[in-house]
């Protein structure tokens, strides 16, 4: 009897993790298959290196996602360079300078700060960010790249800290205190030892952000401005394929070429991000190699 | 006996969201953000005289709207403009008999900033702007600044009305493409240099914007939305009926909701949220088109 019974425990875990795997190819292939139909219209070097995606238009229907993929681009690396100096700092903070009491408090709220809805976030882009970067920089509005890098930085962090701060805590107390007993300052033991140490951990920390700033949809939409020319530098409006697919697919009649051509960019999106989480898998599994 | 009480207590919470979950015959209106304010209101106080009928109104846009009544996912299609001949045909294609109610009228109105000097322009110049041909408020008689511009996305009705009858061309690839009426005027009143164009019902209580005066040449007259006389006569050049397009073949809940609307009780509750009530000639129209 208890052996009938651990069979079929171990079934429906096995059942379960079959599931998620079907999920992600089934996933996949409805994305390949919805917008293979597209590629009979519009020629894949177009689609891709194009500049101009224009549906809709008056004159003649253009699919180009050249200007989304660069827009989608310049907001991810804008919150990089925000996130990845704040993210490692506010790490290196909590892990070994923060005193206990200050750790229970701080800890708790960068993990909330990941609970924030992206429409509220979006909200504080338009109503306190947008205005405040129109101040700084004397420029007529705040609906640009900069805007959606900081927004997309705030979403990032709290991937950032919290899978850094672990990868800094998994580091073996025996290289710190080998570095103190050489004469290490505290400051010192961190950057030269502690981070170097734990650097894959980090890398992969930053890349999972990475791939949260490239997936994230409302922030964008509603804080830089959707303008579908190719931006001329940080302070142009910007449109991320994210952004076209949620402003675009309510709208279009099902099985159009504009259709297909909306899964296109999904499918676009999905093999980017998929590189993205992969290639953090993989440095991630060699650090806990090595570490072991 | 544990396990079968939480067994029936969940079964049992369940059972009373039944009712919330099968709502007798709930009524779907989707798409136009300029209608959505005036059609909510209406629906509102339809279902307090009317008790034991709902109704849900959601946006999305007069294309997200069309795209939902030919894929059978509402009654009403609320719609700011016309329904083109393709979308016609592929609504007839899916079965759907589309027909056209005229509920409201909109002067369409083109607003700057209200520290703007300039307060009147002609279709032509308009145009241009939009076009992306003038590019700078002293090209028009401002001062010298460059003109930042706000429209809606491509799923809007009054994007695609605004395009076929002012700008006759496609849009500036660098337009900032807002999500709705509302983010439009709130753009144009925080950006000093800019210009957009929403419903008339947005500009109502709108402080902090101007509402332009248009003439159809250079040489004729100026004439202003916010007078009904003129969106009336014809004499405000961007007029447009308020649309609902409903499948010809069903009747019933949905004639009850739409005579409401054509009441004297609707065409006051119209009036009193910006817009302006149906000329004579829309009324036979609507006559011929549903018997209403």
């Amino acid at each position: 009897m208890k052996r009938i019974k651990e069979k079929i425990i171990h079934g429906l875990f096995f059942f379960n993790g079959v599931l998620v795997v079907m999920v992600l190819l089934g996933i996949f292939a409805l994305l390949i298959f919805t917008a293979i139909p597209a590629f009979k219209e519009i020629r894949l070097s177009e689609f891709i290196f194009s500049s101009n995606w224009n549906p809709t238009s008056y004159v003649k229907s253009s699919y180009g996602i050249g200007a989304m993929l660069v827009s989608t681009f310049m907001v991810t690396l804008g919150s990089l360079l925000i996130a990845i100096p704040l993210g490692i700092g506010t790490a290196a903070y909590l892990s070994d300078v923060a005193s206990p009491k200050v750790r229970e408090i701080a800890k708790p709220v960068v993990e909330i700060l990941a609970g924030i809805p992206s429409v509220v976030i979006g909200f504080l882009g338009i109503v306190l960010v947008g205005p405040l970067i129109a101040k700084i920089f004397h420029i007529p509005n705040g609906l640009n790249a900069v805007n959606g890098s900081i927004l997309l930085a705030i979403m990032a962090l709290p991937t950032i800290v919290s899978m850094s701060e672990d990868a800094l805590n998994s580091v073996p107390k025996s290289y710190i205190e080998a570095s103190l007993a050489l004469g290490a300052s505290h400051w010192q033991t961190i950057v030269k030892v502690k981070i170097p140490a734990a650097l894959s951990g980090i890398i992969a920390a930053c890349m999972l952000g990475m791939g949260r700033a490239i997936g994230e949809t409302m922030t964008v939409l509603m804080a830089t401005g959707c303008a579908p020319a190719m931006p001329e530098g940080f302070f142009s409006a910007v449109r991320t394929m994210t952004s076209t697919i949620a402003i675009e697919l309510g709208e279009v009649p099902y099985y159009t070429t504009h259709y297909y051509a909306l899964f296109g960019v999904g499918l676009v999106l999905f093999i980017i991000t998929f590189l993205v989480n992969m290639t953090s898998d993989i440095i991630l599994h060699k650090h806990q190699r090595l570490s072991r | 006996m544990k396990k079968y009480f939480i067994l029936f207590m969940a079964i049992f919470s369940l059972s009373l969201t039944a009712n919330s979950v099968f709502a007798q015959n709930m009524l779907q209106i989707k798409g136009s953000d300029t209608l959505i304010n005036l059609v909510q209101k209406l629906a509102e106080e339809y279902m307090e005289k009317n008790p034991g009928k709902y109704i849900a109104v959601t946006g999305g846009g007069s294309g997200t709207g069309i795209a939902a009544l030919t894929n059978k996912k509402c009654d009403i299609a609320n719609a700011s403009r016309l329904m083109k001949s393709k979308e016609i045909d592929m609504a007839n294609q899916r079965g759907v008999n589309p027909k056209r109610v005229v509920i409201a009228m909109d002067g369409l109105s083109v607003i700057v900033n209200g520290r703007n000097s300039v307060d009147k322009l002609s279709m032509d110049q308009i145009g241009k702007i939009f076009r992306g041909e003038i590019t700078n408020w002293q090209d028009v008689g401002g001062k010298n600044s460059p003109i930042t511009l706000y429209g809606r996305q491509s799923n809007s009705g009054t994007f695609v009305f605004f395009r076929d009858a002012v700008v006759k061309a496609d849009y500036s690839a660098k337009m900032n493409r807002m999500n709705g009426n509302a983010q439009i005027v709130e753009g144009v009143r925080s950006d000093s240099s800019g210009i957009g164009y929403v419903g008339v019902g947005y500009v109502k209580e709108a402080r902090g914007i101007t509402v332009l005066k248009v003439a159809r040449s250079a040489k004729g007259d100026y004439a202003s939305p916010l007078n009904a006389d003129d969106v009336k006569s014809g004499e405000y050049p961007i007029a447009r009926p308020l649309n609902q397009y409903i499948d010809g073949s069903t009747k019933g809940a949905i004639e009850d909701f739409i005579a409401f609307e054509l009441s004297q009780e609707g065409q006051r509750i119209v009036e009193q949220e910006g817009f302006f009530p149906i000329p004579v000639d829309y009324e036979d129209f609507n006559e011929k088109s549903v018997g209403l």
